[in-house]
C-alpha cells in the first residue's frame, strides 16, 4: 500500500469568440466637459473583468489616463445592444467596439485641440497623462481638460464616438463542415502533478505547471486571477464535480454545497504560470481572452498523471477513488510508469 | 506565479503602450471590497412579491389535470401563472438569430419532460407564503416511460423526448441527424496506419455552481414600462427572449445589470426574467423570482454531459495520419445551446494538431434531463479531454514522449485545419516548449528548436485533400447509420465564402478618425525568423517528408487557397497580416 | 402574520425593524433595512456569503433567527471602513486582486475579520481554517488566502 506520485500534461488550443460570427457588439464614449469620459456599454461583467479591460482598451485608445475613463455598464436604455458575455467574445468583440469608438472620439478630441492650438490635427500626439501637443513639440500642448471645455462651450463639438465590431455570421457546409468559425486561437500547455494513494483510490493534485499563448495579456494581474482560478475549476471538474454521479442513472443528484463536491482553500496546489503573446491580428490591441479555455487542460492533463502515477486509464469523469480503485484492482495492483523529470 | 515571456513572438508585438498590458486594479474592485457592488438582488422595493415555481417530479409524464383552486386562496398570495397566462409558451433561445425551432415552453403545457420542469408559478406577499401554497397545487400526472442515455435515445422505438424533434436528435441544416466534417479520406488512411486506436469517453454533467444563484426582479416603471434587474450573462439576450416571450416592445423593457455573482455559462438562458415580468404586468407590482441553492443545484441547467469516440490512426514514427471523432452531445429535453456547440465542436476538431484525414459526426440527442446549457469551454472542454488523454495513449502506443509526441504533431501557421481554412497566429510548440522547460520536463535539442512560425503549409500540409463524402445520417432515409460514399469532392474544394474582413466604423463613412491612434504596428517588419531554422526532429513534416501512405500525393494549391505563410505585418488595429 | 420588532445596533447604528418572527437575519437585513452586503448563496449554512459579525463573532445570517439579535451588535462588510479609511483587510483584498465576481468577498473579509481579531498573526493553515466555510467559486481561494496573510503582516506565508 503506497502513494505514487505522478505526471501529465496536455496542450490545447481554444477559439476566441463565438463560433461563426453573427454575434455583434457596439459601445458609445462621450466625455464631460472637464475631459472625463464615460464608456457606455451593455456588456456583462461576471467576475472575469470586463468593466476594468474595456476601460483600459478605451483609455489607451483615447490616449488618456485611465483613471479619466469610467465604464458605466449595462443599461438597455444607455448601453447598445451587445451579445453577451459568454463564448470568450467579451474581449475581443466588446473590445474592438470600444476602439472603434475611443477612435472617433480622439479624431474629435484632436480637431478641438488642433482649433485650439492652431494646427493640424494630423500632427497632435497625446502623452497618455492628459495632454495633447504637437509632435517634437511638447511646449506647443493643451490639456485634454482644456480641450474638452473648448469643444463643448467654444466650438460646439460632441467628442464622442460609437463603435461596433461584427464579424458576419458564416454558413457551414452539411457534408464536409467547411466554415469561417473563429478568427483567433489562444493556446495552453500544462503539466500536471499528482499523487495517488492505491489503498483509498483518492488522488491529490500536487502541483500544476503551465504556458500559455493569450495573444496580449492586456492586464496581467487579471489574466492570474483567470488562470488560478480556472486551474482550480479543471481541478474541481476533474476529480470531484458532478450533479448526477452515475450518470446517465440520473438519481443520487447532489442537492447543495455539502453533496456537491468542490475542493476547498485547503486542498489547492501551487500553481505556475508563464504567459507568451502572440498578438491576434483582429485583437484589440492583439488580445485574446483566457478566461473560459484555462480550466480546459487541467482535465485530460490530471487523467495522464493518474496513469502515470499508477497505470489506470480513467476515461470517464470524474476521477473519483471508486473508478481508480477499480481500476488497480482490474490491472492486479498499481502499476506506476516512467518518471518525467521534475 | 505569473511570469510573462515578452522573448516570444517580441518581433509581432510592439510593447510601447501606456495602459494596455499593465496589472492596474479592477474598477469594481473597491465596490467589491466595501459591499456596495449591486447585484440583481441588491435593490429595495416597497411592495416586493416573490414568485416560486411548483416543479415536475417526474421524468416524463402526461399532465392530466392542475388544481390551482386551494393555493389561489391560500394566505399572501397574489397571483397563480398558468401556462396559458405565457403570451408566446415557445421558444428556443437561439431563434434571436435564427437558428433552430422553437420548442421549449416557459410553463409546462400538456406534457412535462424532464424533472424540475416549471409547471406553475406562485406569487404571493412573502417567500414563504408562496413556497407553503406551492405544496398545494394539485397536479394529476401520468408518469410515461424515460430515456436517459444519448446512443439509446437515438434507437428506434425510443421514448420521444422533445416532440419538436421525435427523433430525438436536432436537424443539422434540415438534412442530417448530425454535424459532419469531412476532410481526407479517413478510411483509406485507418487501412494504411501502423497502428489504429479506437477508444471511448465520458464526461459528467456539471453544476455552474456560481455563489449567486439565478433571478431577476421585475418591476411597473413609470410610461407604461417594466424596470428589470437580471443577472443575465446577455444583457439584450434577456431582454429579446423576454419581449418575445411576452410579446412585448422591447422598448418598454428596461433592463438592468452587469454586475453578475458568477455565471460560467449558467446565466444565458434566461431562467427567471419572463415570468418575473409576466408577474409583475399581472400583478402591478414589484415581483422577485430567485432560484434557491437547490433548484440552482438540480434545475439551474448544467454543463451537458458529452460521449465521445476517438479513432486515430497513426505511423510508427509518431505521425498521427488519419482521425475520427463521433460524439454525442446531451442536451436534455430541449435545445437550449448545445446544436450552437456541436458545430464549435466540428470546428475545433481534430484539436491543435495538423493530421492530413480528418472526419467526424457529432450528434445533439435530447434525454429526459435538465436541458443542459453552455458553460465555461462550451463545446470544447469534453472533447479537449478526449482528445488529450488519447493523445497520450497514441505517445504511449509509439513509445514516444507525451511533449514531444503533441510538437512533432502540433499545427503550425500556414497548414490547413479540418474545416479548410489555413491556420494562423499559432502558438501550441512553443507552449508546450516553455511548460517544459518550467516543469524540467526533459525534451530533445530538436523539440526544442521546433517553431510554429517554421515548416507549417508545406506541400499537402497547406492543401485541402480531396475528400469522399457520404448522405449517412440522411432526414427521412429509413437507414441511417450507414451510407456509401456519393460523390469525392477534388482536392482544394471550397464552398462556403470567406467571411469578410470587419470594417472600423469611424473608416467607414468619412466620420473623423484619430490620425495616430495608439496601435500596435510591430516595432519593425519581420524580415528575419525569430527562432532559427530548426533541426528536424527525426520525422518531422517538415523536413520533406516521405509521402504517406494512404494520403493522396499532394494536389496542385487550389486557386484563393494559398498558405499564407511567410513575412508578415500587422496594418492596424484591425489590420490583416498579409504576405 | 403579526410582526414582531426587533432592535440591534448594525454597523454602530441602531436600527429596528418590524419582522415576522420566523424570519432570519439575512432576509431582515436585506429586505428590512435595505441593508445588502451580505448575500444570499444557499439559506443552508453551507456557503458563507451571508457571514456577518454578531458580537465579534462569525455567524451565518440565513441560520440566525432575527429576533435572537435583538440589543446585539450586528457587523456587515458595509461597516469594515472607518469613514473614507478602508480596513487593512479590504486594502490587501485589493492588492492581491482577491475577488472577480464579488459575491463571496463580503463574507469572507468578515470571516477573516473574525479571524484577525482573535488572532494577529495566523499561520496559512489558520486562516484556511477560517474560510474552509466560505465558498468562492471564482478565485481558487489562493488570492484570498495570500490576502488575509498580507493584512496580518504575513506575507511571508504567501505561496508563489
Ligand atoms: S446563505 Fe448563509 S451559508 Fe449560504
Ligand atoms: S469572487 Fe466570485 S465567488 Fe468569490
Amino acid at each position: 500500500m503506497a502513494r505514487h506520485k505522478g505526471r501529465g500534461m496536455a496542450a490545447i488550443n481554444y477559439p476566441i469568440g463565438m463560433n461563426l460570427g453573427g454575434d455583434p457588439s457596439q459601445a458609445l464614449i462621450h466625455s464631460n466637459p472637464d475631459g472625463k469620459f464615460t464608456v457606455a456599454l451593455s456588456a456583462i461583467d461576471l467576475g472575469q473583468g470586463m468593466k476594468q479591460v474595456t476601460r483600459q482598451v478605451a483609455a489607451e485608445t483615447l490616449g488618456v489616463p485611465v483613471e479619466d475613463v469610467y465604464v458605466d455598464t449595462a443599461d438597455s436604455d444607455t448601453g447598445p445592444h451587445d451579445m453577451g458575455s459568454f463564448a470568450s467574445r467579451g474581449t475581443h468583440r466588446m473590445g474592438n467596439a470600444v476602439i472603434a469608438a475611443a477612435r472617433e472620439a480622439r479624431g474629435v478630441l484632436l480637431e478641438a485641440a488642433a482649433e485650439e492650438l492652431e494646427v493640424n490635427a494630423a500632427d497632435l500626439v497625446t502623452d497618455g497623462r492628459g495632454n495633447i501637443h504637437v509632435r517634437g513639440a511638447p511646449s506647443r500642448s493643451i490639456t485634454v481638460r482644456a480641450t474638452a471645455q473648448a469643444a463643448q462651450f467654444r466650438q460646439g463639438k460632441t467628442i464622442a464616438g460609437r463603435g461596433i465590431f461584427l464579424i458576419p455570421l458564416s454558413a457551414v457546409d452539411p457534408e464536409t463542415g467547411e466554415m469561417n468559425p473563429n478568427t483567433a486561437f489562444a493556446h495552453a500547455c500544462l503539466v500536471a502533478d499528482v499523487e495517488v494513494d492505491d489503498e483509498t483510490g483518492e488522488v491529490t493534485v500536487l502541483g500544476m505547471t503551465s504556458a500559455y499563448e493569450l495573444g496580449r495579456a492586456l492586464n496581467p494581474r487579471m489574466v492570474e486571477q483567470q488562470l488560478v482560478g480556472g486551474a482550480w475549476m479543471g481541478q474541481s471538474h476533474v476529480l470531484f464535480e458532478t450533479p448526477e454521479p452515475y450518470y446517465p442513472n440520473p438519481d443520487h443528484g447532489p442537492r447543495d454545497f455539502n453533496e456537491y463536491l468542490m475542493p476547498g482553500p485547503g486542498d489547492i496546489a501551487p500553481y505556475s504560470a508563464s504567459v507568451l503573446e502572440r498578438p491576434a491580428p483582429d485583437g484589440p490591441f492583439g488580445g485574446k481572452g483566457p478566461g473560459e479555455m484555462c480550466a480546459n487542460p487541467v482535465l485530460p492533463a490530471v487523467a495522464n498523471a493518474v496513469f502515470n502515477a499508477v497505470g489506470v486509464r480513467v476515461d470517464e469523469l470524474p476521477i473519483t477513488p471508486e473508478k481508480v480503485l477499480r481500476g488497480i484492482r482490474a490491472n492486479g495492483g498499481a502499476r506506476p510508469q516512467a518518471r518525467r523529470g521534475g | 506565479m505569473l511570469e510573462i515571456r515578452k522573448d516570444y513572438f517580441a518581433n509581432e508585438r510592439d510593447d510601447n503602450l501606456n495602459v494596455i498590458g499593465k496589472g492596474i486594479q479592477r474598477q469594481d474592485m473597491p465596490g467589491h471590497v466595501t459591499g456596495r457592488s449591486r447585484y440583481f438582488d441588491d435593490h429595495a422595493f416597497e411592495g416586493l412579491l416573490h414568485l416560486k415555481v411548483v416543479r415536475s417530479p417526474h421524468h416524463h409524464a402526461r399532465i392530466r389535470s392542475v388544481d390551482v383552486g386551494e393555493a389561489e386562496r391560500a394566505p399572501g398570495v397574489k397571483r397563480i401563472l398558468r401556462a396559458a397566462d405565457v403570451p408566446v409558451n415557445k421558444n428556443t433561445l437561439l431563434s434571436l438569430i435564427n437558428f433552430g425551432k422553437d420548442d421549449e415552453p416557459t410553463l409546462a403545457v400538456d406534457k412535462v419532460h424532464y424533472k424540475g420542469e416549471p409547471v406553475v408559478a406562485v406569487i404571493a406577499e412573502s417567500e414563504a407564503a408562496a413556497m407553503a401554497a406551492r405544496k398545494l397545487v394539485r397536479i394529476d400526472y401520468e408518469v410515461l416511460p424515460a430515456v436517459f442515455d444519448v446512443e439509446e435515445a437515438l434507437k428506434p422505438g425510443a421514448p420521444i423526448v422533445n416532440e419538436t424533434y421525435p427523433n430525438n436528435y436536432f436537424e443539422y441544416h434540415e438534412k442530417f441527424d448530425h454535424q459532419k466534417l469531412r476532410f481526407g479520406d479517413t478510411e483509406k488512411a485507418f487501412a494504411a496506419a501502423d497502428l489504429v486506436i479506437e477508444e471511448r469517453y465520458q464526461t459528467s454533467p456539471i453544476e455552474h455552481a456560481p455563489t449567486e444563484t439565478n433571478g431577476s426582479i421585475a418591476a411597473p416603471e413609470q410610461d407604461n414600462r417594466f424596470v428589470v434587474h437580471s443577472c443575465a450573462q446577455g444583457l439584450f439576450f434577456s431582454l429579446g427572449t423576454s419581449a418575445k416571450i411576452l410579446n412585448i416592445e422591447s422598448n418598454r423593457l428596461h433592463f438592468i445589470g452587469g454586475t453578475v455573482g458568477g455565471g460560467f455559462g449558467g446565466k444565458v438562458d434566461s431562467l427567471t426574467e419572463p415570468l418575473a415580468i409576466l408577474g409583475a404586468m399581472l400583478t402591478g407590482r414589484p415581483v422577485r423570482y430567485v432560484l434557491d441553492r437547490e433548484e440552482e443545484m438540480l434545475y439551474g441547467s448544467p454543463r451537458g454531459a458529452e460521449r465521445v469516440y476517438v479513432k486515430d490512426g497513426v505511423m510508427r514514427d509518431g505521425r498521427i495520419i488519419a482521425r475520427h471523432v463521433r460524439s454525442y452531445f446531451d442536451a436534455g429535453a430541449y435545445t437550449r445551446l448545445s446544436s450552437y456547440a456541436a458545430i464549435k465542436c466540428t470546428a475545433h476538431l481534430p484539436g491543435p494538431y495538423w493530421i492530413p484525414n480528418v472526419s467526424s459526426d457529432i450528434y445533439v440527442s435530447y434525454t429526459n434531463r435538465c436541458p443542459s446549457t453552455a458553460m465555461r469551454g462550451f463545446g470544447i472542454t469534453a472533447a479537449d479531454f478526449a482528445l488529450e488523454v488519447q493523445m497520450d495513449k497514441l505517445a504511449h502506443a509509439v513509445n514516444m514522449d507525451p511533449m514531444e509526441f503533441r510538437i512533432l504533431n502540433a499545427y503550425r501557421d500556414g497548414d490547413m485545419k479540418a474545416h479548410r481554412r489555413v491556420a494562423k497566429n499559432t502558438a501550441l510548440i512553443e507552449c508546450v516548449q516553455v511548460a517544459a522547460e518550467k516543469a524540467r520536463w526533459p525534451i530533445s535539442e530538436s523539440a526544442r528548436r521546433q517553431s510554429s512560425l517554421e515548416g507549417g503549409g508545406q506541400r499537402e500540409r497547406g492543401q485541402i485533400p480531396a475528400t469522399p463524402i457520404d448522405q449517412r445520417g440522411q432526414i427521412g432515409r429509413p437507414e441511417t447509420r450507414s451510407g456509401p460514399v456519393t460523390q469525392t469532392l477534388p482536392a482544394g474544394t471550397m464552398r462556403i465564402p470567406l467571411t469578410k474582413q470587419p470594417e472600423l466604423e469611424g473608416s467607414r463613412d468619412a466620420r473623423p478618425v484619430a490620425p495616430n491612434v495608439p496601435r500596435y504596428e510591430p516595432a519593425r517588419p519581420m524580415t528575419q525568423p525569430v527562432v532559427q531554422a530548426p533541426a528536424p526532429l527525426a520525422p518531422m513534416p517538415s523536413a520533406a517528408p516521405p509521402p504517406q501512405p494512404g494520403v493522396e500525393p499532394p494536389a496542385p494549391p487550389a486557386p484563393g487557397v494559398q498558405p499564407q505563410h511567410g513575412a508578415m505585418r500587422f496594418s492596424s488595429v484591425f489590420g490583416t497580416r498579409r504576405r | 402574520m403579526a410582526k414582531v420588532p426587533v432592535q440591534f445596533r448594525l454597523n454602530g447604528s441602531d436600527r429596528a425593524a418590524f419582522i415576522d418572527a420566523a424570519d432570519n437575519l439575512l432576509m431582515t437585513l436585506r429586505r428590512g433595512l435595505n441593508e445588502f452586503a451580505p448575500k444570499y448563496g444557499c439559506g443552508q449554512g453551507t456557503c458563507g456569503v451571508c457571514t456577518v459579525l454578531i458580537d465579534g463573532e462569525p455567524q451565518l445570517s440565513c441560520l440566525t433567527l432575527a429576533v435572537a439579535c435583538e440589543g446585539r451588535h450586528v457587523e456587515t462588510a458595509s461597516g469594515m471602513a472607518e469613514g473614507p479609511n478602508l480596513h487593512p483587510l479590504q486594502v490587501a483584498f485589493m492588492d492581491n486582486f482577491a475577488a472577480q465576481c464579488g459575491f463571496c468577498t463580503p463574507g469572507m473579509l468578515m470571516a477573516a475579520r473574525a479571524l484577525l481579531d482573535r488572532n494577529p498573526k495566523p499561520s496559512r493553515e489558520e486562516v484556511i481554517e477560517a474560510i474552509a466555510g466560505n465558498i468562492c467559486r471564482c478565485t481558487g481561494y489562493e488570492p484570498i488566502i495570500n490576502a488575509i496573510l498580507a493584512a496580518a503582516g504575513a506575507g511571508d506565508q504567501k505561496r508563489a
